[in-house]
């Protein structure tokens, strides 16, 4: 039998505020030294009282607009009790029935089809403290209790655990975008569950079964653990098994899912309004200046990459998903497109975009990846990338020595045409210059010359070799061709 | 009406440890107090908008400033049990 699969997303975005969501302890995930960012209020003390940090709730607004999400008029903090030594109050402050994002859209591109999934919602909430379990005691650190999350909720759109991969990067694309998250998997600023169900091909309703996955912790393991999943309930299905509804727990070394215990027997969290805090009454005019503040967001940007630069959806995609990279393309093309006007040259735009995106993503990303840095901190300006560019455009440098002069300057920020002087590494274009040698080749090879004029092509390449080591490889080579070809027609 | 199961529920989720006679104390406690709910519940309430704040207030905020001499050292002064700067509890799952 065919199945498909059903899969929705709960995905945490810890917001980047400087002080935590209802207290002013510093936000700070950085920070190495336990229990270091508390206060009265994130440690429950008797009679402290949460107040609400206007920043997260802004940054919060802003992400729902970025999710085609409609902000209501009203919304408010509820309670969520548990007991659990992360959280010591006994609750976690959440939202329940007024999230401050209601239902929302995005478009997921997968295999060149486009796809709409629905958001249920997203809501604010407080983090809870990180727990070290350790022999017979457990250790709590609550330097995390308090900071201000941000949880978004799909509806079970997705069909593929690709889709669901794509949809997190974008996620996280946005939140970087708008500037409210690190958005890293990796370190928890990011984190994800899954849940996932399967059903009869062709079938639209929603199985009556349904298995949550947790400890996602990067963008791999999110699709890994959904495929891993696909295939076990499958084959649960095919023997006649009868699925019931489960948490389950992705082990990433071993590459599956187990069942997990979980905390409390039954999730019966007697949510009730918070009496501490003020309801949240958002004006229209309000949210819309909000609005008027989105900037211009990854998808937006991809497409004016593909209509304005004619850059591959591909090529588009790779600069979108890093903002510094995707910032630094743009200033190159532009510094090229102002040269190129300033001289009065013809110039095809798309030719020089493709150009710098290839020694963007290709070689720079390599020496930035080795040394862990944005486009912004290396020693390349936008600007010097953008002259070696035009200098290998110009044929004034191979793309050999072009690729020299790119380590050179990574290693100490020189002016690529300074660099190519000192290094010897400039080609030489000069017609007058390589005739010289031309002529000078085709009397010391007159055999071959013979050879050539006799039928045999291949002598050509013999000749252009000849030249290139008189003049010691910086010839441009194209130009030597075609002129030895003038003087031997 | 509340039975003693409920109760041993709710005292299980809230991590309190009941005795059997406690178990119908509270009982008879939780009842008397959802008993009074049961007289709210008598009230008329058509056409009263639902409310989650009885203040009348709305959109406290506080400008998003960390203070960062807390009184960290002075929190955990008074926990009893730590371990280095951890807070030291019993295991939990």
């Amino acid at each position: 039998m065919n199945y498909e699969p059903v899969i929705g997303l709960e995905i945490h975005v810890q917001l980047k505020t400087r002080s935590k969501m209802f207290c002013a302890s510093p936000n700070n995930p950085d920070e190495t030294e336990p229990n270091r960012n508390i206060c009265e209020v994130c440690t429950a003390q008797p009679g402290s009282m949460p107040v609400i940090n206007k920043e997260a709730v802004h940054m919060a607004i802003l992400v729902g607009l970025a999710l085609g999400c409609e902000i209501p008029e009203y919304s408010k903090f509820d309670r969520k009790n548990y007991f659990y030594p992360d959280l010591p109050k006994g609750y976690q402050i959440s939202q329940f029935d007024q999230p401050i994002c209601g239902a929302g859209i995005q478009v997921v591109e997968y295999e060149g089809k486009k796809r709409p999934i629905r958001i249920t919602r997203a809501h604010l909430e407080e983090d809870a403290g990180k727990l070290i379990h350790e022999g017979s005691t457990t250790l709590v650190d609550l330097n995390r209790a308090g900071v201000p999350l941000l949880e978004t909720v799909t509806e079970p759109d997705f069909r593929t655990p690709a889709e669901a991969k794509i949809f997190l990067q974008n996620l996280r694309n946005i939140v970087r975008y708008l500037g409210v998250s690190d958005a890293d998997m990796e370190k928890g600023h990011m984190r994800c569950d899954a849940n996932i169900s399967l059903r009869p091909a062709g079938s639209q309703d929603l199985p009556p079964y349904k298995i949550e996955v947790k400890n996602l912790n990067s963008f791999k393991s999110v699709e890994a653990a959904l495929n891993y999943e696909i295939k076990r309930q499958s084959e649960m299905q095919e023997s006649g098994e009868k699925l019931t509804s489960q948490t389950r727990g992705w082990d990433d070394s071993k590459g599956i899912t187990v069942e997990q215990r979980t905390k409390e027997q039954a999730h019966d969290y007697r949510y009730f309004p918070e009496p501490d805090l003020p309801i949240m009454h958002f004006i229209r005019g309000d949210v819309e200046k909000i609005r008027a503040e989105l900037p211009e967001l990854p998808a937006q940007k991809e497409e004016r990459f593909i209509s304005e630069f004619s850059l591959q959806d591909r090529d588009a995609g790779v600069l979108v998903n890093d903002k510094n990279l995707a910032a630094y393309f743009e200033e190159v093309v532009s510094e090229l497109e102002e040269w190129f006007k300033e001289e009065r040259l013809e110039a095809d735009i798309a030719k020089l975009a493709k150009m710098a995106y290839n020694w963007i993503s290709g070689d720079l990303q390599a020496l930035l990846k080795i040394e862990g840095i944005d486009p912004q901190n290396s020693r390349i300006t936008a600007e010097n990338l953008a002259e070696l560019i035009k200098m290998i455009h110009q044929g004034q440098v191979s793309t050999t020595a072009a690729k020299r002069i790119l380590e050179v300057m990574f290693e100490t920020g020189g002016d690529p045409s300074h660099v190519a002087a000192d290094e010897g590494l400039s080609q030489v274009s000069d017609e007058v210059a390589i005739t010289a040698v031309v002529d000078k080749v085709i009397a010391k090879n007159a055999n071959v010359v013979a050879d050539y004029k006799g039928g045999k092509k291949q002598a050509l390449g013999f000749l252009v070799g000849k030249i290139m080591a008189e003049m010691k490889g910086k010839a441009n080579p194209q130009v030597a061709s075609r002129l030895l070809e003038e003087k031997l027609h | 009406m509340i039975t003693q199961e409920e109760v041993a529920y709710i005292a299980k989720l809230a991590r309190i440890e009941l005795k059997q006679e406690e178990l119908e104390k509270y009982r008879i406690d939780l009842n008397k107090i959802l008993g009074y709910i049961e007289i709210l519940k008598t009230v008329d309430t058509t056409g009263v908008e639902p409310l989650a704040q009885v203040t009348g207030l709305e959109n406290i905020f506080r400008s998003d400033e960390a203070e960062e001499q807390g009184i960290a050292d002075d929190i955990l002064q008074n926990i009893s049990e730590t371990s280095g700067r951890f807070i030291r509890v019993k295991k939990v799952l």
